[in-house]
């Protein structure tokens, strides 16, 4: 090691300063830009838990809405959320996670796959509205299903089923083909591969696919407008043909139908909803915690 | 799944074929990867294939248990014999074929499942669904496979767990629960370190009183150290194929005797 003068140190000091100066600013920068992505979200839920958060009472939860819907609670809207959110599960979730299977694990490459998985993109760009205006037709008029948590939720399901097709098929692409060798190395067919190594890989995909499913369908308006929501129901459906209430749509009334209303009725229900997508989505992500853990890390 | 060890039902006929290719060549679209390849296996042994990268010896492998039909665009022509049955005609199942004919990968890829529940895949596909018999089945090939003294007690953790070395020795026990006939192994020590390695080779010299081995390696001391018969391939053709020691003192080809004292590859 040759001694270093003193004139050269000062200047590495100096050097090494101007460095850091120019670290501190891009940080700064890149934090900004953070602060930016999330204002908006904080932005929204102080004003949520500001105006909401009074309205928010054991009464509110658990009873209907009274004296024109100027006072009372969000229970019949929350029922119907929640029958349609596990309505259109049941109808998206096998068919989306059978309709993404079979495209990567079946399908054979070719125009025909090609334009399988160009419908379903194009399918995923649909306008809410016009999923509405189709449950209208086939399910509501032609099917005779009338509007109903029936309709509602095939319309729903029908509106999710590209998330969770595309959902499947990227994360069964996923699981390595060498997981796939080993099962069929083993004497195992291409079904038991696909359901024993696959679907299990797949897993945690599915579900962030679902959850992002379930909350679309907690929060889309236009598609139940006319398939599935009564503007004031004050009992609770009996079967699944009868309407109901739904949070989102509630919403719309309180907000344009209503004259004077009580306006933290509205930020009330709005928190309400808000907090029930965000539930969903830590459910989702604790669940997909523990599946990845016990999956084992490392990995090969 | 069979009653009797596979060692007795093996052993009848310890030395005799227990394999085959007769005029097997493959095709990758239209690059022929095997050109016409004509070796025998024998019973209880273990088989080297020995060459440089990229000579088919892998795809001459995959060949045995059919695992090139997963691959697209590989096209097979001849005959793969399995006591003196050809696992191509028609109407064989290549499912009943890989479950005779087990494989071990070059690369560790146990399933991201427990221990336990990557020994135990295969029979439950097959199957098993007793608990005593399953975990029976579990122990006895994690301690053919030299791993049960690590595992014993941890057998409900994740596989992935693991260390490189034990998880090769886990796809062998896993390979060895469905109780093959014959092994074939695709490099399997090629992504270990030294000491693993030489547990694995250990493992084969052991497993071969129970199991035709067949495996590929890149490695010639490897194949001197683990094989009776040796076969040395080159651009798709099989060159030389004899006992291992006089391949490697006596060469009879030129171009093995360039390859094994390091003139290419």
């Amino acid at each position: 090691m040759a001694p270093i003068s003193e004139g050269t140190a000062v200047r590495a000091a100096a050097r090494g300063a101007a460095k850091r100066r120019r670290q501190a600013l891009v940080f700064g920068l890149f934090g900004a830009l953070v602060f930016c992505a999330l204002a908006p979200l904080v932005i929204i839920l102080i004003y949520l838990l500001a105006g909401g958060l009074p309205a928010i009472s054991w009464e509110f939860l658990t009873r209907g809405p009274s004296n024109m819907m100027r006072s009372g609670g969000i229970f019949p809207a929350l029922v119907g959320t929640f029958l349609l959110v596990l309505g259109s599960s049941l109808v998206a979730v096998p068919l989306g996670v059978a309709g993404g299977l079979y495209l990567s694990e079946f399908a054979r490459p070719g125009p025909f796959t090609r334009l399988i998985r160009l419908a379903v993109l194009n399918l995923a760009g649909v306008p809410s509205v016009v999923y509405g205006l189709f449950g209208l037709s086939l399910f509501v008029v032609f099917l005779k299903m009338g509007v109903s948590v029936l309709a509602g939720s095939l319309t729903l399901g029908v509106m999710v089923l590209p998330i969770i097709i595309s959902a499947t098929e990227e994360a069964a692409r996923n699981v390595p083909a060498s997981h796939r060798h080993a099962s069929l190395a083993l004497g195992a067919t291409k079904w038991t591969t696909v359901r024993h190594v696959v679907l299990p890989g797949a897993m945690p995909g599915i579900l962030t696919g679902a959850i992002l499913a379930v909350s679309r369908v907690a929060g889309e308006t236009a598609p139940i407008m006319f398939t599935a929501a009564a503007f004031f129901l004050p009992r609770l459906p009996t079967s699944p043909l009868d309407p109901v209430m739904a949070l989102p749509y509630h919403l719309y009334v309180l907000s344009t139908e209503v004259a004077r209303a009580d306006p933290r009725l509205r930020t009330g229900t709005a928190l309400v909803l808000v907090t029930l997508v965000l539930l969903s989505n830590l459910l989702a992500i604790v669940l997909r915690a523990r599946m990845r853990a016990r999956q084992g890390g490392g990995g090969v | 799944m069979s009653s009797s060890p596979g060692a007795d039902r093996a052993s009848l006929n310890a030395g005799g074929v227990k394999m085959a290719t007769d005029g097997l060549s493959i095709w990758y679209g239209s690059i022929q990867a095997i050109k016409n390849v004509t070796a025998g296996f024998a019973s209880n042994r273990v088989t080297a294939l020995i060459g440089p990268s990229g000579c088919g010896k892998s795809t001459f492998l995959r060949a045995l248990n059919r695992m090139n039909e997963v691959l697209p665009g590989v096209h097979t022509a001849g005959r793969v014999l399995l006591d003196g049955e050809d696992v191509y005609a028609a109407g064989v199942d290549p499912v009943d074929i890989r479950r005779r004919v087990g494989m071990v990968f070059q690369r560790p890829n146990p399933f991201p499942f427990t221990i336990f529940d990557n020994v135990a895949y295969g029979p439950r596909r097959h199957g098993v669904v007793a608990k005593g018999e399953l975990a029976g089945i579990v122990e006895r090939s994690l301690k053919e496979a030299v791993l049960w003294e690590e595992v014993a007690g941890r057998l409900h953790t994740p596989a992935m767990n693991l260390s490189g070395g034990q998880q090769q020795r886990l796809c062998i026990a896993r390979a060895l629960a469905v109780r093959p006939e014959v092994l074939l192994m695709d490099e399997p020590a090629s992504a270990l370190d030294p000491v693993a390695t030489g547990r694995v080779e250990d493992l084969i010299a052991e497993l071969c009183k129970s199991y035709t081995i067949i495996i590929v390696t890149h490695n010639m001391q490897q194949a001197a150290r683990v094989s009776t018969k040796t076969g040395f391939f080159l651009h798709g053709e099989l060159v030389e194929y004899g006992p291992t020691d006089e391949l490697f003192t006596r060469p009879k080809d030129p171009r093995t005797e360039a390859y094994i004292t390091g003139r290419f590859g």
